[in-house]
């Protein structure tokens, strides 16, 4: 009898290399994204060792963490010099490797430029059942598309340049099962959070999960973006949807996507990467989409989540003590007491971009709320940055950036931004921001920083309100129905 | 990677306890691009304190480090280890360390090697005025003084830094395998792997 298997089983076996005694297998890595944070010392590692990439062909380069999301050529077409000397020294070090490693650069001037995780599946570098890795822990993003795709650290991105593999431990398999139909006003953004919410930022540690149900198989690519990028914040390094016409009608076209008799035999080859019907998992998560509501995060950890209409959760509450405290320590620097209403918080900033939520999808249903309305009188800054250059021009050409910029927002460069205060871009200490992104941890946005996750959408009612609103208030007005 | 067989030399007499990575090297250094010159700011937080052992001219350029209890806690920043080497340390010894520093440090060339506290005494007293000998093949560190401790050691770990072996190196012995497995895919389905021109 055959051994019935699982997606992420499927796609394990199709790429060892090697098996070694004690279990732990050479697996062979199909693509490799480069970011100018954790490559300088990897390709360093190389030249010390006299050693080449392995596999140019199957690797990308692309700037984003560092890069400033002010225009970056004056009017004369001249570089803007990038302030921070480390930040210019990180970047100008990348645009040295690519080249003399023969690796392709999408650079800061190029329309292609954008966050690693978005500009990935948007140039069909991408691709379902194959094995990719980047220096970055949301790489888990590319399993949307049906890839087993994995953060890694610097000593391992010098692996797989110089050897095209690397050598892994088979991780257990968790399903995470959402049947039903989605409510009114809920979004990809609002079910990532409720996983979080639901496993804990621990529970998927040493799993890689498998999202099934209705609900997903109903999810546009763009929502299953979003969903497989915070997978490593409920603590699984990868999250995988089984590859379907969803995906096929996704990538067919991209730049990079198989063309031709390569894209039938590849769909052909996709078709198979399902999880056999009765194949076990290790463990089993299911929720009722009926259950999942319009989300915000109230504390420090992507897994302290509450319904918008609901309150600030009493730190008494929890059962452990180790919890207890945390919550008190994440009230104390949030600046909230116990017990009161979320919807009564005000906020000072709105970002909306990150590789999370900065997808021509976000930045649309972000749109369709601001359209002929303004930001609050006490928001001071409100930005939208787009996930790439082609995000940024396809909004463009549909209008969205003149409903940001008459709503009183910023339209900007892409870039990772203010979703970790690694450039410019930085909430003040002590002000709190509605952000898209997917981190509220301590200082994440800048020191002192106070952030609530949420959907690009109730990003947007936020803005328009000036304190965390239920977006389903803003979409019934607009429909007619209150 | 450098072959490691036997360390012999001056060591600092180090001794801190719960040395977390952090003090090892601080975070702002977490923004370089280069693993070179992290020695500067190996210890910068201790090394501003006047009399300690990394800047006393006695120890300057000492290949081996007597450190105390839970050695390279906290952060797994590999750049840790890399502020050790660049320091030109090759050997760690403590009565223990974290994990991760422990590969890290691994993967870098660098030898920890786990001693009673009893042994660490005695070679932290020894470290004052005279030199240390640290011998990978026999697992032993010894004195002029007739002082011989024994320690353990991963057997592949031993294999790797007697040989001078780092992954990488390991795995390109395998280059072989790598390319028939390319060339299997780059058969089967050549939109994934495409044959090498
Ligand atoms: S947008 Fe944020 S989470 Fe995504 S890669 Fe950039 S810094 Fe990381």
């Amino acid at each position: 009898m055959v051994k019935l298997r699982t997606l992420y089983e499927k796609i394990w076996d199709a790429h060892v290399v090697e098996r070694r005694p004690d279990g732990t297998c050479l697996i062979y890595i199909d693509r490799h994204l480069v970011h100018e944070v954790t490559s300088p010392q990897a390709f360093e590692g190389l030249r010390l060792a006299g050693r080449k990439v392995r596999r140019p062909d199957l690797t990308l380069a692309v700037p984003d963490h560092n890069l400033p999301t002010t225009p970056r050529r004056d009017a004369d077409g001249h570089r803007v010099p990038i302030a921070d000397p480390e930040s210019a020294q990180q970047l100008a070090a990348l645009e040295r490797n690519a080249p003399e490693f023969g690796v392709r650069l999408i650079g800061d001037a190029d329309v292609e430029q954008g966050i690693v995780h978005v500009v990935g599946p948007e140039q069909g570098f991408t691709l379902p059942g194959t094995t990719l890795v980047c220096g970055d822990s949301h790489t888990s993003s590319h399993g949307a598309l049906g890839a087993l795709a994995f953060g890694i650290g610097t000593s391992e991105v010098e692996h797989v340049l110089a050897t095209q593999t690397l050598l892994l431990k088979q991780s257990k398999t968790m399903e995470v099962v959402v049947e039903g139909k989605l409510g009114f006003g809920v979004t990809p953004k609002d079910v990532a959070l409720a996983i979080c919410g639901h496993i804990g930022t621990a529970g998927g540690t040493g799993y890689v999960m498998e999202y099934r149900g209705s609900v997903f198989r109903d999810m546009s690519i763009e929502g299953r973006l979003t969903v497989a990028n915070m997978s490593i914040e409920a603590g699984a390094r990868s999250g995988l949807f089984a590859p379907d016409d969803t995906t096929f009608a996704y990538l067919k076209g991209r730049p990079m996507a198989p063309k031709g008799a390569d894209w039938d035999a590849a769909v052909a080859w996709w078709r198979t990467l399902v999880t056999d019907e009765g194949a076990q998992f290790d463990k089993s998560v299911v929720i009722d989409a009926a259950d999942i509501v319009p989300t915000v995060t109230w504390g420090t950890s992507p897994e302290d989540v509450v319904a918008v209409t609901g309150v600030v959760p009493d730190p008494a509450s929890f059962e452990d003590a180790s919890k207890r405290a945390a919550a008190q320590k994440s009230l104390d620097y949030m600046g909230l007491t116990a017990g009161q209403k979320l919807a009564d918080v005000a906020v000072e900033h709105i970002f909306i971009g990150s590789c999370t939520n900065s997808r021509i999808e976000d930045l649309r249903a972000a749109a369709a709320l601001l359209d002929g309305r303004h930001i609050a009188s006490g928001i001071k800054h409100a930005m939208v940055v787009p996930g790439s250059g082609l995000v940024k021009r396809q909004a463009e050409a549909e209008g969205l950036d003149r409903i940001f910029t008459d709503a009183g927002f910023e339209w900007r460069e892409p870039g990772c931004s203010a979703c970790l205060g690694m450039n410019p871009d930085k909430v003040p200490a002590g002000e709190r921001c509605a952000s898209t992104s997917n981190r509220n941890f301590m200082g994440r946005q800048g020191p002192g920083a106070r952030t609530h996750l949420v959907s690009p959408a109730m990003a947007a009612a936020a803005a328009i309100t000036g304190r965390l609103t239920d977006v389903r208030e803003l979409l019934k007005k607009e429909e007619g129905m209150a | 990677m450098d072959k490691l067989t036997t360390v012999e030399g001056k060591a600092y007499p180090f001794g801190m306890k719960n040395v977390d990575t952090d003090i090892i090297i601080p975070s702002h250094w977490l923004k370089t691009i280069s693993r070179n010159g992290m020695g500067k700011g190996a210890f910068e937080v201790l090394r501003k304190e006047p009399g300690n052992v990394f800047d006393d001219p006695a120890y300057a350029g000492s290949p081996i480090l007597i450190a105390g209890d839970n050695f390279g806690c906290g952060s797994s920043r590999e750049h840790a280890a890399w502020a050790l080497g660049d320091l030109g340390i090759r050997v760690v010894i403590a009565p223990s360390f974290s994990d991760i520093f422990s590969s890290n440090a691994f993967k870098n060339g660098i030898l920890t090697a786990v001693l009673p506290q009893e042994a660490i005494d005695r070679l932290m007293e020894v470290a004052q005025t005279d030199d240390i000998h640290v011998d990978l093949e026999q697992q032993t560190v010894t004195t002029q003084f007739q002082d011989r401790f024994s320690f353990e050691i991963d057997p592949f770990r031993k294999h790797c830094l007697l040989g001078g072996l780092d992954e990488i190196g390991l795995t390109l012995g395998d280059a072989d395998g790598i390319g028939v497995y390319e060339a299997k895919v780059a058969q089967d389905r050549p939109w994934m792997i495409p044959a090498v021109a």
